[in-house]
């Protein structure tokens, strides 16, 4: 049996922890999240000269305060699992502030190990580091590492496990403090250990520590000692001494004196060359982030990620569609028609293609964004529009997600976890539905080609502007009065510039892909099942014509009336004498039907194959013209019965859509839609948009009794819609306002609710969304009819 | 003595003090900017704001208005920029 070891891996963030974290696991990873938190959690296991050593990813942190989430995460794993050995990624290129973390960890009273990571790094930029005398100074083992390089992973494991073993990263931590704050270190200390509870499970020096600094989380804690009230008094008389002796707050002091130790510390341990060379990074940043160029290249790479996105996804959107579309068929041929082959066909693999298409997108996403976070580009691109998104109350970051938008709302919500703030984070996805997405494009297409053809672009653009105006004012008020407080602070590293690795930035993508379809997944295909049964239900509503009877009596009228014709038709064929010449004929025109069928309409080939045939049929017009004119008689019958059983059928379609649940419940609450000038086709149109927003149009196309609409090519809608005396200009605009404003499709809703990780944030999100959408086309409405437009 | 918003890119000094409060006050304490820190102003973003340091040899980017609780000595020879 192998020896069993658990080590957490700690850092700074860019420290170049997750490549040291890909080194030792490989591909023996599994992703999820903190309890109760929605910051993910990285294990891995590691074998090793006869130790499954088991490893886990701690959030890349810069301190150990109460202040933040990934903060407390790390700190609660390191007191509450007490792993044997915390692995302390440290930067060596950046050594002080790294330290300070290491500084935290000592206090803590952990095991720890340090890598001294990106060696190679500082050594070319003229460092020496003497890691010898580092590691008796530090009381723990300090081992060069080249995270990217996978070099002195061994070494680190040894030391990992010597450490495990002889305990050596546990001697006590060799901050003073001074003079000042280590006298009431332990005084409080002392109060403290009348506690034996307290301290069997806390440092006990970290606890006076925290508990001077003011921990919010740690005085918690002690709230509930049996000692609380005596350790107040102590607290409180400490902090009040320091502050008068010294006139410094005792968290000041003490950062003060952490890093006074580093600077000893690295003073006695590294030599600097004389004169800093500028490094390769900060001449190109020279360029990037260039008072005249910076925002042009910010804008030339965000094009670059959104074209990498919906353009470079296209050709995997391809193979995923048309990965469905067979799989459908093939259903379809396999179970006997009937309900339970809709079930299948629409309702579950529709509702699993649904999600699966968007994977591509999300994939191609999520590796543009590691790209730019794992290059340094990302902090940089906040650093450049920070000031005119904190204008607004949202971060520098903010940027991503909302741009990220115009493509989909899905991808863009998950953009939003690189906001460190969850106000932020909250806020940006509040507002992000109204940037206009690729998938609403096609009801804009519709309602402002059939109303307002000729301004068409202005429109659009103007729709466009109206949602990005409504995103940042709703920002604003949010930030105001629902999630008050300043925007997190901008105190942020802005990384050197590096060369991502492929296997970084593959992995990256991967474990977010992953996270995508297993979060949204299982309760995406329930609603995709849902909404089926809500339109396909009941399946024999009470029709208001008998469309079969109607359908039947059109097939034996035409039955009538095609039987002589195609007899006549029959016996002249036969009196041909070159009947080769005929089969012949015939043969090319099969052939011709089914290339026209591959072929798309009004393409050049297909013209070209059109215009042969009708030379085909020339000829034999003219050599045979009774049987000609028979022939296109025969062809007009046919075709004008299949024109009217179609109609037949897409009005019983129609019909069954008005009258399934679905179509109920919209018929119900079309009242409600009155005042913004919709009826009941838009009010159940809108039900269905919440499926995905381009079913707004193909419902419009069934209720107009189209037939299967597609959304790229509604020009029969279009002139369906023109042409209904119920529409008028003034309605499609308060109709295109609600589309602009009111809730995004269930998919982002799911994953809404999956960030914000609440019913109370989902539900308000859906019923603000609502309610906007209301407010504002019922403003535009009835405005435009007092105003005399309608 | 003069507060980092007031400096310009080029300028170098030392931290006299971060006198902000909470999250602020306390990031800034993670981030090394203490007492004795030296740093330089390397360049504003191409709106004015925020601003980049470089202090204990990385880059920190900070707001102005963050930047007004910082407390620095600018070491004056270098202040040309």
């Amino acid at each position: 049996m192998a020896k069993k070891l658990k080590i957490a891996l700690a850092g700074n963030p860019n420290s170049g922890k997750t490549s040291i974290f890909n080194n030792l696991t490989g591909a023996r990873q599994h992703v999820g999240n903190w309890p109760g938190v929605t910051v993910e959690k990285k294990e891995g296991t590691c074998k090793y000269n006869g130790y499954e050593i088991n490893v886990i990813d701690l959030p890349g942190t810069y301190s150990l305060t109460a202040y933040s989430i990934e903060e407390l995460v790390a700190r609660d794993f390191i007191i509450k699992e007490k792993p044997d050995v915390v692995v302390d990624i440290v930067d060596a290129s950046n050594l002080e502030r790294n330290l300070y973390l290491t500084t935290q960890f000592k206090e803590l009273g952990a095991n720890v190990v340090i890598a001294l990571n990106m060696s190679d790094v500082a050594e070319k930029n003229g460092m020496n580091i003497d890691a010898k005398n580092m590691s008796q100074l530090l009381g723990a083992e300090v081992i060069p590492t080249v995270g990217h390089k996978n070099r002195g992973m061994k070494e680190l494991l040894d030391a990992v496990i010597n450490t495990a073993e002889n305990k050596t990263g546990l001697e006590e931590h060799p901050i003073a403090y001074g003079k000042e704050v280590n006298p009431e270190v332990e005084k409080i200390q002392r109060i403290l250990s009348k506690d034996s509870s307290l301290v069997s499970q806390y440092s006990p020096k970290w606890l006076a520590l925290k508990l001077l600094e003011g921990d919010s989380e740690v005085i918690k804690v002690a709230e509930n000692s049996s000692v609380w009230n005596e350790i107040q008094q102590v607290v409180n008389k400490s902090r009040d001494y320091i502050q008068y002796h010294i006139g410094e707050d005792a968290e000041t002091l003490i950062a003060d004196q952490r890093y006074g130790f580093i600077r000893g510390l690295t003073a006695e341990t590294v030599q600097r060359p004389e004169l800093e060379r500028v490094s390769i990074s900060d001449k190109i940043d020279k360029v990037i982030t260039n008072r005249l160029l910076g925002l042009p290249i910010f804008l030339l790479f965000m094009y670059a990620l959104l074209k990498f996105t919906f353009s470079g996804s296209g050709f995997m959107v391809g193979w995923f569609e048309g990965f469905f579309e067979w799989l459908g068929g093939a259903a379809a041929a396999v179970i006997p028609e009937g309900i339970f082959q809709s079930f299948i066909v629409d309702g579950i693999i529709g509702g699993v293609g649904g999600v699966l298409g968007f994977f591509p997108l999300v994939l191609f996403l999520f590796l543009g964004i590691a790209i730019l976070e794992d290059s340094g580009y990302m902090a940089r691109g906040a650093f450049v529009m920070d000031k005119i998104m904190h204008a607004f109350g949202l971060h520098g970051k903010s940027f991503l997600p909302l741009l990220i938008g115009m493509g989909c709302t899905v991808p863009a919500l998950m953009a939003s976890r690189t906001l460190e703030s969850r106000k932020d984070r909250l806020i940006t996805m509040l507002v992000n539905g109204f940037i206009i997405c690729a998938a609403k494009v096609p009801i804009y297409a519709l309602f402002i080609g059939a109303f307002f053809f000729k301004s068409g672009a202005t429109i659009f653009f103007l729709f466009y502007i109206i949602g990005v105006a409504v995103a940042v004012l709703m920002a604003r008020l949010f930030r105001i009065f629902l999630l008050p407080g300043k925007a997190a602070p901008f105190v942020m590293e802005l990384p050197p510039y590096r060369v991502p690795t492929i296997k970084g930035i593959l992995i990256h993508m991967w474990e977010r892909g992953w996270m995508y379809l297993r979060k949204a997944g299982t309760i995406i295909v329930a609603v995709a099942i849902i909404i089926w049964i809500g339109f396909t239900f009941p399946q024999e509503p009470k029709y208001s014509r008998d469309y079969e009877a109607m359908a039947s009596q059109i097939e034996e009228s035409y039955a009538q009336q095609i039987a002589p014709i195609a007899a006549g038709f029959a016996s002249e064929v036969n009196k041909i004498k070159e009947k080769e010449v005929f089969a012949k004929f015939m043969e090319v025109d099969s052939k011709f039907s089914a290339a026209l069928q591959e072929l798309e309409e009004g393409s050049e080939e297909y013209t070209g194959l059109e215009k042969k045939r009708e030379i085909c049929f020339g000829e034999l017009r003219e050599r045979y013209p009774e049987k000609a004119q028979l022939h296109t008689q025969y062809l007009a019958l046919t075709s004008a019965k299949d024109e009217q059983l179609a109609a037949i059928e897409n009005a019983m379609a129609a019909e069954h859509m008005e009258k399934s649940y679905a179509g109920r419940v919209g018929h119900s609450i079309a009242p409600f839609f009155k005042p913004l000038g919709f009826d009941w086709r838009s009010s159940i149109a809108l039900l269905a948009g919440f499926a995905a927003k381009e079913v707004v149009v193909t419902t419009y196309g069934t209720l107009y009794s189209m037939g299967e609409t597609d959304p790229e090519e509604a020009a029969p809608l279009r002139e369906a819609i023109q042409n209904d005396p119920f529409w008028t200009p003034l309605k499609a605009i308060s109709f295109m306002i609600f589309c602009l404003l009111y809730i995004p499709c269930f998919v982002a809703t799911v994953v809404f609710h999956k960030e914000a990780g609440s019913w109370k944030w989902t539900g308000f999100m859906v019923l603000y969304t609502t309610v906007l959408a209301w407010v504002a086309s019922f403003i535009v409405y009835q405005g435009g009819m007092l105003l005399g437009l309608g | 003595m003069a507060k980092l918003s007031d400096l310009t890119p080029g300028a170098k000094g030392k931290i006299i003090k971060a006198k902000g409060r909470d999250a602020i006050h306390r990031r800034l304490l993670d981030m090394g900017v203490v007492s004795g820190t030296e740093f330089e102003v390397e360049k504003k973003a191409p709106l004015g704001d925020p601003i980049e340091i470089k202090i204990m040899g990385y880059h920190l980017s900070l707001r102005k208005y963050e930047a007004e609780t910082i407390i620095v000595e600018e070491e004056k020879e270098a202040s040309n920029g």
